[in-house]
């Protein structure tokens, strides 16, 4: 069955609505693959308090981990996600109103 | 709440159907009122690249109906979708006479698009996957 939207959406909204959370995406995205103990030393944050948050954005579909070599985890961040919550931010910023009001506007009054 | 898939707003006008058909159909018409630049031909099957100075944005209208004083409809990407992209959503200006004037109904569907899926049918070179979500807007675009 393919994804919902919506529960994509609402999970993407949920994780990105903690600052922490989108500290670890923000530099997931600048730096690339990383380990928790990586982020933990960028992002001044105990090494816990990562992994907790890395655990909801892997619910979220946010984030995806692989074994790099010896027994370091890598996580890195994944867009498709925030590609379906865009959908929704486009139908949220979507002008119509103020495109129209300007049609009106240029009928009712057409410059010469 | 879901995500709204379709935007649809009614606008009655005190405008003969003509008037309101100029401003929606011609490159002049669109920049009077929509973008502050067009360039292109209005044509189904062409393309109308739109600027917005205030934004320093454009777009790509690819214009699939022009159907004299009644419809005039394009695709475009999805807004603030990364380049290369392939969603597009469908927008469509239908205009009908009333007693008074124009009636005119603004219609801008496919926001509730998945991007893996339809990027998926693109892979494939078809667009059965998707084409059961869309109905509608899909008879519009172009075969991927």
């Amino acid at each position: 069955m393919p994804p919902d939207p919506e529960e994509v959406s609402a999970g993407v909204f949920a994780a990105l609505a903690d600052t922490n959370r989108r500290a670890i995406l923000a530099s997931l995205a600048e730096h690339g693959a990383s380990t928790a103990t990586d982020l933990s030393g960028r992002l001044a944050m105990t090494r816990q308090g990562v992994a907790k948050h890395l655990a909801l954005l892997a619910d979220a579909g946010l984030v995806t981990s692989d074994a790099g070599t010896g027994r370091r985890v890598l996580y890195r961040h994944r867009s498709e996600p925030i590609k379906v919550a865009q959908s929704y931010l486009a139908a949220l910023a979507a002008d119509w109103d103020g495109a129209l009001d300007r049609l009106s506007a240029f009928l009712a009054d057409p410059p010469r | 709440m879901p995500i709204p898939n379709t935007i649809t707003r009614t606008l009655d006008l005190a405008h003969p159907q003509e008037k309101v058909w100029g401003a929606l159909s011609t490159l002049e018409g669109l920049t009077s009122w929509f973008g502050s630049k067009a360039e292109g031909e209005v044509a189904p099957g062409h393309d109308v690249l739109m600027r917005w100075e205030q934004f320093d944005g454009e777009q790509t209208l690819a214009i699939k109906v022009v159907d004299p004083m009644s419809v005039f409809a394009y695709c475009w990407g999805i807004n603030g979708a990364p380049e290369g992209d392939p969603r597009r959503t469908y927008v469509e200006f239908a205009l009908e006479p009333t007693a008074s004037g124009t009636r005119l109904t603004v219609t801008e569907s496919g926001f509730a698009q998945l991007p893996d899926e339809r990027l998926e049918a693109s892979y494939q070179g078809n667009t059965e996957g998707w084409r059961a979500e869309l109905g509608e807007l899909v008879a519009y675009l172009d075969a991927a």
